[in-house]
């Protein structure tokens, strides 16, 4: 009996334990084939403001695809918050996509795991070839001297998007060049009960765009040329720090704005709560929110001093989607006709367009439909005054853990702490203790 | 013919040896079927038992002694073998990662036990005051319950919004209306986050321990209740006499379902607050999905997930050694 109630005890314990942990997976190996040359699927990230524009924006292209070639193209697009998860279980299983679009920052993380197709001269060559593509685009698809994971698909830049009649009524004449201007209208803006800047405080990507161009703007890059990261040099530390002292110094991002991670600070600046943005290729995002072009105006984002450029004049990183292949596909030439047709002039102006993105094909950019004013400040910074985030295969792991101290800044800020450069370097040193050990 | 009378020959001759043997023999296979029918039955759950829970492990107990980083999950045999280093990192706590996960594992208690004590607590006291009967007991006893039969996501989203900085109901009514703070708190970030955690964990979590213990109270004798008037007993001592050791077993389970599900709890802190908590509020289900999947360091996060596992076995074990004990005690 009590050997009996001991041995129920046992298993009562380790079936209550076993539930409470598992995980699993499955391994794989081998390339691509071409065992099902007549469908593909294809993961689009979201580029419109919802799923469902998406879906309207792609599909007809889609349909278009499937009349020239006869291969039906399974479309799904699936949301930021899911899309780096999903492709690390498709590499891990070996069961994911054909064609699929990712993140051009993860482009270096996702080529070391090898799940990608390497694009090299052949690949190129059966969509057209490298020369196709802007410079600055292609800087972005991969670490140096490998072949590109990725070809670029849309390519977008970080600009300041302003209210004009919010800044008519501070009576501020033209946009802010500089960060001083920007602080100087920001309290003019204030001082009309009005809310100055917006920012995404709690989103680790929004945050890791911005830091990397302030590093920029003050000579400092956040890994050193081997690779290695090197967060705590005093170049790093006073870009993180003026950026945060937008709220915590200088009171021109409002303190609520620390926890947004969902985009509520586009939807403050389209509802007129904020006055100045700091976002990429926003048109279509904003219009989808109810506020008409000639509401705001477009200009470069701020400088230390002068006017943008290369060096420390840097004011965008080259941001952007790229088409990737996925190794494992059961229809390579049929994923291999896919990126083409997507790559093409006719197709890059209509997604584009819908996107209101910059095409990276040289051909398409040229057309009238770019040369807006708006689309004009967007193409001057990739082609002037853009850098590429850091190729490097810690890159994700850097977006983390460095977003994740901006983060814990701004929460400070926001709470009334104050962030000194002692604070913003102990934050930055333990981001770099977290990175995988080399 | 002659076959036969060779073969009988030969069997006269082994008779007195085989005979037994092999009359034995068919009536073996027999029994064998009969004893080995059940387990043939077993089978399937047996496979699926070892398809969902045992190979899984096995599989997650073998990452954690791999190096298994973003350059070999594409082939996990190229992953080389790292030893127990996953595990040194994991619990050198001089170190930063080791720290954080202490943190982590700190922070985790410290919630768990002030949830599942609260969960209990609210979840007893509404059970026994909604044993009398009174109108509206059916419709409160449907209300108390919503939280629990609510999607996770939905109700968690909603706390999200409740908990807004800005324009979130909970600081409109603790600093707008009742004006108890000097200015808006925040309560997704920085320290009040923990706060956040465990009101929303105890919302979702207390219905449960109300719907068991509810149901445990059904089974307490009214007699016990009317002898003990009998003799005189007040409300109180009716409470501390009868239904709390009536409810001993019950809340034994109770309880240890509690602390597991909420040591675990995924959905809530991340929902509540996305793939990187508030170092208040670093629950340690978050804290290894960050180490495994947003560094893309599976060996590492299995390791912390074995040590996680291992420390579930030791408190499970004790406290059902030790409550069991305690009862045979007591029945004695």
């Amino acid at each position: 009996m009590r050997s009996i109630r001991a041995a129920a005890t046992g298993a009562v314990t380790l079936s209550f334990a076993l539930a409470a942990a598992a995980c699993g997976g499955g391994s794989s190996t081998g390339g691509g084939s071409n065992d099902s040359p007549k469908t593909l699927t294809y993961w689009a990230s979201n580029q419109g403001a919802g799923l469902e524009v998406d879906k309207q924006v792609l599909q007809p292209e889609l349909d278009k695809f499937e009349r020239q070639t006869g291969i039906k193209v399974n479309l799904e697009v699936v949301p930021w918050s899911d899309l780096l998860n999903r492709i690390l279980t498709a590499t891990t299983s070996g069961q994911g996509p054909d064609v699929l679009n990712i993140g051009n920052t993860w482009s270096a993380s996702l080529q070391a795991t090898g799940a990608l197709l390497p694009w090299d001269a052949r690949n190129f060559g059966a969509i057209g070839g490298k020369d196709r593509f802007v410079g600055s685009a292609l800087g972005s698809t991969g670490a140096q001297g490998e072949d590109p994971a990725a070809v670029p698909l849309y390519s977008m830049a970080y600009a300041l998007y302003y209210n004009k009649k919010m800044f008519a009524d501070a009576g501020i004449a033209r946009p802010p060049a500089t960060w001083d201007e920007l602080i100087a209208d920001g309290r003019k803006i204030s001082a009309k009960g009005k809310q100055a800047l917006g920012a995404e405080g709690s989103n680790l990507a929004e945050n890791i765009h911005h830091v990397f161009v302030f590093g920029k703007q003050h000579g400092a890059d956040f890994f050193t040329a081997e690779g290695r990261p090197d967060f705590t040099s005093d170049g790093v530390v006073a870009a993180v720090k003026q950026y945060v002292d937008l709220m915590a110094k200088d009171k021109v991002i409002p303190p609520g704005n620390a926890e947004y991670a969902q985009n509520q600070s586009v939807s403050d600046f389209a509802k007129g709560r904020t006055a100045m943005l700091l976002w990429q290729s926003a048109s279509a995002n904003l219009k989808s929110q109810g506020m008409s072009e000639d509401q705001y105006g477009i200009a470069p984002v701020p400088v230390q001093s002068g006017t943008p450029g290369t060096g420390t004049n840097v004011d965008s990183m080259v941001a952007g989607i790229n088409l990737a292949v996925f190794k494992n596909t059961h229809n390579l030439d049929g994923a291999t006709q896919f990126v083409k047709f997507m790559t093409s002039d006719a197709e890059q102006k209509i997604l584009n367009t819908a996107y209101s993105s910059i095409p990276p094909v040289k051909s398409a950019q040229s057309d009238a439909a770019f040369n807006t004013t708006a689309n004009a400040v967007l193409k001057d910074t990739l082609a002037r005054s853009a850098a590429a985030l850091p190729q490097v295969a810690d890159e994700s792991q850097f977006e983390t853990t460095v977003g994740t101290a901006v983060k814990e800044l701004f929460a400070d800020a926001a709470a009334g702490r104050p962030v000194t450069t002692e604070s913003v370097k102990a934050k930055l040193l333990k981001a770099q203790q977290q990175m995988p050990a080399k | 013919m002659t076959t036969t009378t060779a073969s009988a020959g030969t069997g006269e001759r082994t008779v007195p040896e085989s005979s037994p043997g092999a009359a034995r023999g068919p009536r073996r296979t027999g029994r064998t079927r009969r004893i080995g029918l059940p387990y043939l039955l077993l089978l399937p759950a047996l496979v699926l038992e070892l398809l969902v829970h045992l190979v899984p492990m096995a599989i997650g107990i073998v990452m954690s002694f791999k190096e298994l980083t973003q350059f070999y999950i594409r082939d996990w045999s190229t992953a080389p073998w790292s030893g127990f280093g996953n595990y040194r990192i994991s619990v050198d706590f001089n170190a930063p990662v080791g720290d954080a996960l202490l943190h982590s594992f700190l922070v985790t208690v410290g919630f768990t036990l002030l949830s599942v004590g609260l969960c209990w607590l609210i979840g007893t006291v509404a059970a026994i005051h909604m044993q009398d009967t009174f109108r509206g007991r059916g419709l409160l006893r449907a209300l108390f319950l919503v939280p629990y039969a609510l999607p996770v996501y939905a109700a968690v989203i909603t706390w999200v919004f409740m908990f807004q900085h800005d324009n979130g109901l909970v600081n409109h009514v603790l600093h707008d209306q009742l004006h108890l703070t000097d200015e808006p708190s925040f309560w997704l970030i920085g320290n009040n986050s923990f706060v956040a955690l465990l009101v929303v964990s105890v919302w979702k979590g207390w219905p449960f321990a109300f719907l068991i213990v509810m149901a445990a109270l059904q089974n307490i004798p009214r007699e016990l209740y009317e002898a003990a008037a009998l003799d005189g007993a007040g409300l109180w001592q009716q409470l501390r006499r009868i239904t709390l050791p009536s409810l001993r077993s019950v809340n034994q389970v109770l309880v240890l379902v509690l602390f597991l599900w909420t040591f675990n709890d995924f959905n809530t802190p991340y929902v509540l607050f996305g793939r990187a908590a508030p170092e208040a509020a670093d629950l340690i289900s978050v804290h290894i999905y960050q180490a495994s999947f947003v560094t893309w360091n599976f060996g590492a996060g299995s390791a912390m997930s074995v040590l996680l596992l291992l420390f579930l076995l030791v408190v499970t074990g004790v406290y059902l050694l030790g409550t069991s004990r305690g009862r045979k005690t007591a029945d004695a």
